[in-house]
């Protein structure tokens, strides 16, 4: 069983079909989960502290804006954890915490450096793209094993 | 730890979310559940969820998704009922995954193989365009 980072972090088709496929897919809502369910929650409501931009230091500048070293403070360790990754370019809507352009460019940039395998693929639009899309996937996943 | 599951149905799937969550309620899973109009949120305990989440997709494997999220179910932080409104910060994502789901539950139903897709139209090249200017301005 492979750790498989999905972009984008938030996407459930694509956290699904790694999950079917027996696979762990590596995404932000458990990220989120570890600091909104904590004992202590010592910033009300979403428990984020300025140690989150502090975090974010690791994988982006001082002078970045602090909602791009936030979302990388939840984002960047699952990218260090991860083995494999599943990117789609351009879902041409993304929202919550995958909304941030450069935050996303930062994701994509450090997942293509970290060297290890990268499917790249994007959305379907009709039945034949469709399934070329969880062929591809499905294929992907089965060489990890 | 416990976790929070989405489990959402296709739009083309038979089975709908009140039947998911009468399936949960009569299970011996100890979990709590609230049916959304997409599908259910469940939370519960990872072992006992993960063993619920190949219950519920037996009902239509290629159907039925899943998806992880980081509230638990009613959550004053995100719950609707208690911020005045609106659709909650994650539905938009679901909301435009969603109109994909019957094509990829068709494709995951499929075991035929994949057939050659047609290549979509190219923009027309810039050389291309600034020829045909200067052939209509001449």
């Amino acid at each position: 069983m492979a750790k498989v980072i999905v972009y984008p972090p938030t996407s459930m088709i694509l956290s699904d079909l790694v999950d079917r496929m027996g696979h762990k897919a590596l995404v932000v809502p458990e990220a989120v989960r570890k600091l909104v369910t904590a004992n202590e929650i010592d910033s009300p409501p979403l428990n984020v502290t300025p140690e989150e931009p502090k975090k974010g230091l690791r994988y982006a500048a001082v002078d970045v804006p602090s909602g791009v070293r936030g979302r990388m403070s939840l984002i960047g360790p699952i990218i260090e954890e991860a083995e494999a990754a599943i990117i789609v370019e351009d879902p041409g809507w993304l929202t919550g915490c995958a909304g941030c352009s450069r935050t996303n460019e930062l994701v994509r940039l450090l997942i293509r450096t970290k060297g290890i395998p990268v499917l790249d693929l994007s959305y379907p639009t009709n039945d034949p793209e469709a399934r070329a899309f969880v062929q591809k996937i499905k294929t992907f996943l089965e060489a990890l094993k | 730890m416990p976790v929070t599951k989405y489990v959402i149905t296709s739009p083309e799937s038979n089975v709908l979310p009140s039947d998911i969550a009468m399936k949960i309620y009569g299970s011996k899973y100890d979990v709590t559940v609230k049916e959304t109009c997409f599908g259910v949120v469940i939370n519960g305990e990872e072992d006992v969820i993960n063993a619920l989440i190949k219950e519920i997709r037996a009902l239509d494997p290629a159907g039925i998704f899943f998806k992880d999220r980081g509230f638990p179910p009613g959550d004053p932080r995100r719950c609707r009922g208690r911020r005045g409104g609106g659709a909650r910060p994650g539905f938009y994502m679901i909301e435009s995954e969603s109109k994909m789901l019957p094509m990829i539950s068709r494709a995951l139903a499929s075991e035929g193989g994949v057939s050659e897709i047609p290549e979509k139209k190219k923009p027309l090249a810039i050389k291309r365009l600034e020829e045909i200017i200067k052939e209509d301005l001449s």
